[in-house]
């Protein structure tokens, strides 16, 4: 017999960032690969939801009422600039600062409230002053819900990130911690994905047809 | 004073389901057993054992042991409610059951069948055998493995509380909108379909992730993906169909508490909503949720009918790539389901197709069954009995799947008695037969000792006959022109005699059940000692640790050459090729937790928040979910060694020291 798969994974182990050096790390961040193709289904499934309910207003708002570019940008550029400061945050995880690390992901979580803030105050500027709550159509059920899914996953995504913060602070960067960092980032990127598929399927396609 | 007792017995009134006797008795049984179960473990002083050994284990075999008691009480309530149903249907115009009842009993055995018997089971047995068919110490991820079990649990325990608490859901398991939408069906019992199937099914998709991990990931040293045991595979496929079929059924689940609890419009009538769309999300995840639970078996069934032919399986690339080709076809036949309301021929015309190229990978497995049995030496045994009737049984089922494939033709038999009879004939002769041969096949593994072969062939004779009584008259009534759901039927029809004799059949399969719980007692007293870990000369890696497996599985990690990995090593062995014996070493090993426990009732308090609407219950037991969350993400202590010494004795105390 040639040689055992389980040392060859041991060597080319050394060799690789932090987060993998441990068959544990290894193994997560394989399971969290896994996690996000399952949250691709979710959230296709309520793109698919939404855009078979997007015409079905029933006399209420439409998108093209409701939708303004302005805000819209703003909550854009903010997710997206906080996607490029979690990438520095894993660029210094692999230089092993953790200064950086910590700081970066502190610019990451600030960005992320005021995301969060600003689609707060959206929702409650159509639900309150423009008389389009989640119950007025369809379309609306769909819009609240798609955006609202993807807004918890960044509340959470905050949340968590404050929780490897504390856990960094305390122990430095070590393997665990650095898989926790770099997990936390490949969930942040996927919600910009995410975004990103919404700033197409939602506003632009509702403002413009 | 009298207002406020007023107040209160209108509460219990409306918050206990009252008026019926049926139900009274089930209060008195479930607070006696309630009761009992207290009584028994105070007396013993079993409160610690239980904590310690039982409810906060991450070790996949007692979570396997745990998730199958689990799902044969639930398989006795879901066959209660049928035999309800038969009964009420023996004769025209009886009135066991009113209509409301029925339709409720209905709901449930359906939910219950599928969701917290079918799936649990499977899940109960894979996480007994996948890791020792490996040769692996545990799965990947053990603390969620744990969560996965006790979010079923808590999810089925939420679901089965709406029988004497609120009202039972009637929407059928299938739950169609505008039906089950909050203006046709108010009350609770349609939240409990939906926040006890969401709690359950949240557990699946985590269970699937971990098994997709374990097994591409933690295989023992050679044994690459081609030489897998089949269940394995099969496994491994059933995992990737969970990651990417549940989450779907999480979104229609959630969308409908949405419109139910908050008023949206998703699958509403009124403001635009699409009760066709709750049809596709349902069935998008439906469909391969049968495969879901049926992949599994026919897994189980190729190790058994391997291990009693004494032969190696029959075209293995084939079988797996057959069963490559059912997963992805699980995919593109959801429509099948709802041929009737109205789409376009040509859609129709793909689905129709779709449908029936699954017959042509299952018939190949078929066929490759038949080939393992062909000149090899068949030892009927219990696990083989089922196995063997599997195969013409569940055939007949495949077949009459083809027949309803058939778009034109399903005009005349959608939502018959035909129908019924098809899908308890897949589900019943594959999925039940299936867990039942697993659960005498690995009854030795999991505990020690063997299940009585005689009583276990009479139970095998008695529910296997039944079924036949009771399912292939079925399929005659559904062509007189009977359909599913109806709570009662006028005489003249000549629809009687096939009730009554259905119904005989229903209860006999009722009397194999019974006879195969004695069994188990039974057997737990006077079973069989199986001292040597391989009672059956089995051909693969679990066969070759102690009965049951030491919490490390394996003192040495095997080595794997070829298929049939340890049928190849005691052919080494005859021929005196041993391999020289290596020193142990400490064995690294999760420590258990209460977390998962705790966070799933945390889970459950949610749920039953959500239930009655009561947001000053659901919202602290959701930050309950959250904080457990958090509290597991600071816990850094979370392994321990298992010292030389201590295998030294494990395995002395099996004749294992090497």
């Amino acid at each position: 017999m040639t040689e055992s798969t389980l040392s060859l994974h041991e060597k080319d182990r050394s060799k690789m960032p932090l987060e993998y050096t441990t068959e544990e790390g290894d193994l997560r961040i394989v399971g969290f690969w896994i996690f996000l193709a399952a949250e691709l289904v979710l959230f296709g499934t309520l793109f698919g939801t939404y855009l078979v309910l997007q015409s079905h207003t029933a006399g209420g708002p439409t998108a093209k009422d409701l939708f303004e570019i302005g805000p819209v940008m703003a909550e854009t550029i903010v997710l997206l600039v906080s996607s490029f400061t979690c990438g520095l945050s894993t660029i210094e995880l692999r230089r092993h600062n953790k200064k950086g690390l910590i700081g970066w992901l502190i610019v990451t979580i600030l960005l992320g409230l005021v995301f969060v803030g600003l689609e707060v105050n959206e929702f409650y500027t159509y639900a309150v002053h423009e008389g389009a709550p989640i119950s007025r159509s369809a379309f609306l059920s769909g819009f609240f819900v798609l955006l609202g899914t993807h807004g918890c996953h960044v509340s959470l995504g905050i949340i968590w990130i404050i929780g490897i913060l504390l856990q960094l602070g305390k122990r430095g960067i070590t393997p665990v911690t650095a898989r926790k960092a770099f997990m936390a980032g490949l969930y942040w990127h996927f919600l910009d994905v995410v975004w990103i598929f919404i700033f197409t399927a939602v506003y632009l396609t509702g403002l413009v047809i | 004073m009298t207002t406020m007792i007023d107040s209160i017995k209108s509460f219990m009134g409306w918050f206990f389901v009252t008026g019926d006797p049926m139900i009274y008795g089930a209060d008195a049984s479930i607070a006696l057993a309630s009761i009992g179960i207290v009584a028994v473990l105070t007396y013993f002083k079993k409160w610690k054992w239980l904590w310690q050994e039982w409810l906060t284990s991450v070790d996949h075999k007692k979570i396997g042991i745990m998730y199958i008691i689990a799902a044969l009480l639930m398989l006795f309530r879901g066959g209660v409610d049928a035999l309800m149903m038969r009964t009420q249907l023996t004769l025209p115009n009886l009135h066991f059951l009113d209509a409301e009842h029925y339709n409720q009993v209905f709901t449930t055995h359906g939910t219950i069948m599928i969701i917290f018997v079918a799936m649990p089971f499977i899940f109960g047995l894979m996480n007994i055998a996948v890791p020792l068919q490996i040769g692996a110490r545990d799965v990947a991820f053990p603390f969620l493995n744990a969560l996965s079990f006790w979010l079923f649990f808590v999810g089925a325990m939420l679901f089965n509380l709406s029988f004497v608490i609120g009202g039972s859901p009637d929407a059928g398991w299938s739950s169609y909108a505008p039906y089950a939408d909050v203006e046709m069906n108010p009350g609770v019992g349609q939240n409990y379909y939906l926040l006890g199937v969401q709690i359950s099914g949240i557990g699946s998709l985590a269970t699937g992730i971990n098994f997709l991990v374990t097994i591409l990931k933690m295989r023992a040293p050679g044994m690459t993906l081609f030489k897998m045991p089949m269940f394995t595979w099969s496994i491994l496929i059933t995992s990737v169909i969970v990651v990417f079929a549940f989450p779907a059924f999480t979104v229609a689940l959630a969308l409908m508490t949405i419109d139910r609890l908050f008023g949206a419009h998703f699958f509403t009538i009124a403001a635009g909503g699409s009760p066709m769309l709750w049809a596709n999300l349902f069935w998008f995840w439906g469909h391969p949720e049968v495969y879901i639970v049926l992949l599994p078996v026919f897994g189980i069934f190729s190790e058994v009918i391997a291990t009693f032919a004494h032969k190696t399986l029959f075209g293995y690339a084939v079988m797996v790539w057959s069963m490559v080709a059912i997963s992805l076809l699980s995919f593109i036949t959801w429509l099948h389901h709802f041929f009737t309301m109205g789409n376009t021929a040509p859609v129709n015309a793909f689905f129709s197709i779709s449908t029936m190229l699954i017959a042509i990978p299952t018939g190949v497995k078929i066929f490759n069954w038949l080939f393992t049995l062909n000149k090899g030496r068949i030892q009927f045994t219990t696990p083989m009995l089922w196995a063997l009737a599997f195969i013409p049984n569940f055939t007949i089922g495949g077949v009459t799947g083809v027949m309803l494939a058939m778009a034109p033709a399903d005009y005349q038999y959608h939502n018959s008695y035909f129908l019924v009879a098809h899908f308890h004939s897949t589900l019943i002769a594959g999925t039940v037969f299936g867990i039942f041969c697993g659960l005498h096949y690995w009854w030795p593994k999991m505990f020690g000792y063997m299940l009585d072969e005689t009583k276990g062939k009479w139970s095998f004779w008695i529910f296997m006959i039944s079924f036949n009584v009771c399912f292939m008259p079925m399929y005659f009534l559904g062509l007189m022109g009977m359909t599913r759901r109806m709570y009662t039927y006028p005489a003249g029809l000549g629809w009687t005699p096939i009730n009554v004799v259905m119904t005989i059949g229903a209860f006999g399969m009722g009397v194999g059940f019974v006879l195969m719980a004695y069994n188990i007692i039974w057997s737990a007293m006077h079973g069989k000692k199986d001292a040597t870990g391989d009672p059956w000369n089995g051909r693969t890696l679990e066969w070759s640790t102690a009965s049951p497996a030491a919490e490390y599985n394996f003192a040495h990690i095997p080595e794997v050459s070829e298929r049939d990995a340890f049928a190849v090593t005691k052919e080494k062995r005859k021929s005196g090729n041993t391999k020289p014996v290596k020193p142990y070493a400490p064995i690294h090993m999760p420590n258990n937790t209460g977390i998962p426990v705790i966070m799933a009732s945390f889970m459950f308090v949610a749920g039953f928040g959500c239930v009655f609407e009561w947001y000053w219950m659901a919202i602290p037991g959701a930050i309950g979910v959250i904080a457990c969350m958090i509290a597991r993400s600071f816990v850094y202590n979370d392994h321990h060694y298992i010292s030389v010494e201590e295998i030294k004795r494990t395995e002395a105390a099996t004749g294992r020291l090497s």
